[in-house]
């Protein structure tokens, strides 16, 4: 299935990722070759076909609500790139 | 010991090392400094290496003598061993060999870790990778590329290929890595080591940052099958920090090393010998397999008519996965932040959207992209969800030949090690090298890659095949049993490359 530069662009902004326009053209070519790798896939009848999400099969796996100790906010606090006392630093979401 | 000796230790495999250093007759410390020196000897020509933690190995070497010397040695005590960058080392960086996380120092280890340091095993540093074990080759490093020590113009595989190169290459005894779709066999495989891919969920993936969740584990890299059941006796078992980590008991691995698969049902899957195939990695295989029915083993044809379907359903469900994990990074909490330009303040969608275009790199935003495309609207169904109903039907294909037999032999990879930039402008071409491995995966199996031969093409002493060996969930006993054996019986896995 080829994939155009229009539809890279909606796929990058879905993914919050800036790309130049020389990203853009070699994504067009790539994700396009790789989708052909795909179709395989729709030769083969799946219909009533469980889908896999755990390989064990494992269910929700539940556990008593007790509390414990966490990390410490120095420690939490020690890889934010932007900081204002024990908080993470973030721009502004809404507008003025 | 004398000076001449000690200077060889790097030499040692773990099981033999465990020994020297129970009994006392080397040090930790000593074994420790041969291991650094031989990084120190060797790593300009391979890179298997993004940080080496010398000052700290030494320390951690003489307290693991002194509890060895208070008589509370467990197997590891003293050992040196490397983690792949992808999994959190408390207070060494953890990058991930991604700009993204150039800076980023964790404040806790990975369960896998912990346990290993509870052992009193001594931490060399840390392994170049793929970046965010994306990749076949470890040229994804955003780094640099690791080299095969074999052949420093050759790939040494990926995406644990810091990991491999280094075990080969005596730079580390023993290697954590980790295996999505093939990083830790198809390394093995392009370095002549011995790894192991154990069942989904058998060590926990606390810590280990996340790529792929429902197709990642962890497991060792080191020269043989014995070694290898030290270390995952070591980091095998529930964590109920891993909710996906299997309840079950941890059986004894090394007691499961008989040297007898005498009556042993191996299936050759036929599928995996296909077209394409470098022959002399067909030819070493198919002796190998000769080897085991030498051995006792009632060798099988099967077949398993899904596998040309797993390259296109692991390459939807991976990526797709990895957009979700990798959503995390977005400049706030950690990592690489785009701070503008200096021209005015920058906006919160921007700065987000730079750091990710200045922080992933190629294979990385390309995965994104993939993964974003197949969970989107309008396209779920026909990709992302057709290949989770195509996973069902990989795993009830392996369920049913492993009604017949006990083990499957493959090979672990059709092709040896490329040359380095052989395959960087061609993603489709890189992915085909994982496509023996990316089933396994896709049905949560455990898998090893055993040295078994090598193909001479001109390259003197030439490059190592591995023979891969598949079993049921669980089974990592009865595999590491018919490596073991193989093993004895020959020295394809005593070999090592000149550096």
């Amino acid at each position: 299935m080829p994939i155009d530069r229009e539809q890279v662009e909606h796929i990058a902004a879905l993914a919050r990722i800036a790309l130049t326009d020389a990203e853009k053209g070699a994504f067009a070519r790539q994700l396009s070759d790789i989708l052909d790798q795909f179709e395989v896939l729709q030769t083969l009848d799946t219909t009533g076909v469980e889908p896999t999400a755990h390989v064990a099969g494992l269910d929700t796996v539940l556990r008593d609500d007790e509390p414990a100790d966490s990390l410490d906010a120095e420690d939490t606090l020690l890889n934010a790139p932007r900081r204002r006392a024990d908080f993470f630093q973030v721009r502004a979401v809404l507008d003025e | 010991m004398s000076t001449s000796a000690a200077s060889e230790l790097w030499q040692l495999s773990v099981v033999e090392a465990s020994r020297l250093l129970a009994d006392r007759e080397i040090s930790s410390v000593e074994f420790t400094d041969a291991c650094l020196d031989r990084i120190a000897a060797v790593d300009d020509r391979i890179s298997a290496y993004i940080t080496v933690t010398a000052d700290a190995a030494r320390q951690q070497a003489a307290d693991a003598d002194r509890r060895i010397a208070a008589g509370d040695a467990v197997p590891l005590t003293g050992v040196p061993m490397q983690i792949k960058d992808l999994l959190c080392t408390n207070g060494v960086a953890t990058t991930c060999a991604s700009r993204m996380l150039a800076e980023y120092v964790p404040v806790y280890d990975a369960t896998a870790v912990a346990r290993l340091r509870g052992q009193g095993a001594v931490l060399l540093g840390k392994g170049n990778m793929d970046e965010f074990g994306m990749g076949s080759s470890t040229e994804n490093s955003a780094f640099f590329p690791t080299r095969n020590p074999w052949d420093t113009g050759r790939v040494p595989g990926g995406s644990s290929g810091g990991s491999a190169a280094a075990v080969a290459a005596g730079a580390a005894p023993f290697a954590l890595g980790t295996d999505t779709g093939g990083s830790i066999r198809q390394p093995a495989s392009f370095c002549g080591v011995t790894g192991l891919k154990p069942t989904y969920g058998r060590v926990s993936r606390y810590g280990l940052v996340a790529y792929a969740s429902s197709l990642d584990q962890v497991g060792p890299i080191a020269r043989d099958a014995a070694d290898c059941a030290l270390i995952l006796q070591a980091i095998a078992g529930h964590d109920p920090r891993d909710a996906t980590s299997l309840p079950d008991l941890v059986p004894d691995y090394s007691a499961a090393l008989t040297g007898d698969i005498s009556g042993l049902r191996l299936g050759v899957p036929r599928e995996y010998f296909a077209e394409g195939m470098d022959d002399g990695v067909r030819a070493a295989v198919t002796a190998a397999i000769d080897q085991l029915a030498a051995r006792g083993a009632e060798i099988r044809e099967v077949s398993l008519p899904t596998t040309e379907y797993a390259l296109a359903c692991y390459y939807i469900i991976a990526p797709s996965e990895c957009s979700a994990n990798l959503a995390r990074y977005d400049g706030v909490k950690y990592g690489y932040s785009y701070q503008g330009d200096g021209q005015g303040d920058v906006d919160m969608w921007e700065a987000m959207e730079r750091t990710r275009q200045y922080g992933f790199g190629p294979e990385v935003k390309r995965r994104i992209m993939l993964g974003a495309f197949a969970l989107s609207s309008g396209y779920y169904d026909a990709y992302y969800h057709k290949a989770q109903q195509v996973r069902t039907l990989i795993r009830q294909d392996f369920a049913r030949v492993f009604q017949e037999v006990d083990a499957l032999a493959a090979p672990v990879s059709p092709v040896t090690a490329f040359p380095i930039g052989d395959r960087t402008d061609d993603p489709v071409r890189m992915y085909l090298v994982d496509v023996y491995t990316l089933p396994v995966n896709m049905a949560g199996l455990p898998a090893m890659s055993v040295p078994c031969g090598f193909v001479r093409s001109g390259s003197d002493p030439g490059l190592p095949v591995g023979l891969q060996l598949i079993g049921p969930h669980l089974s990592e006993g009865r595999l590491l049993n018919i490596a073991h054996t193989y093993q004895q019986a020959t020295e394809w896995h005593q070999q090592r490359p000149a550096l």
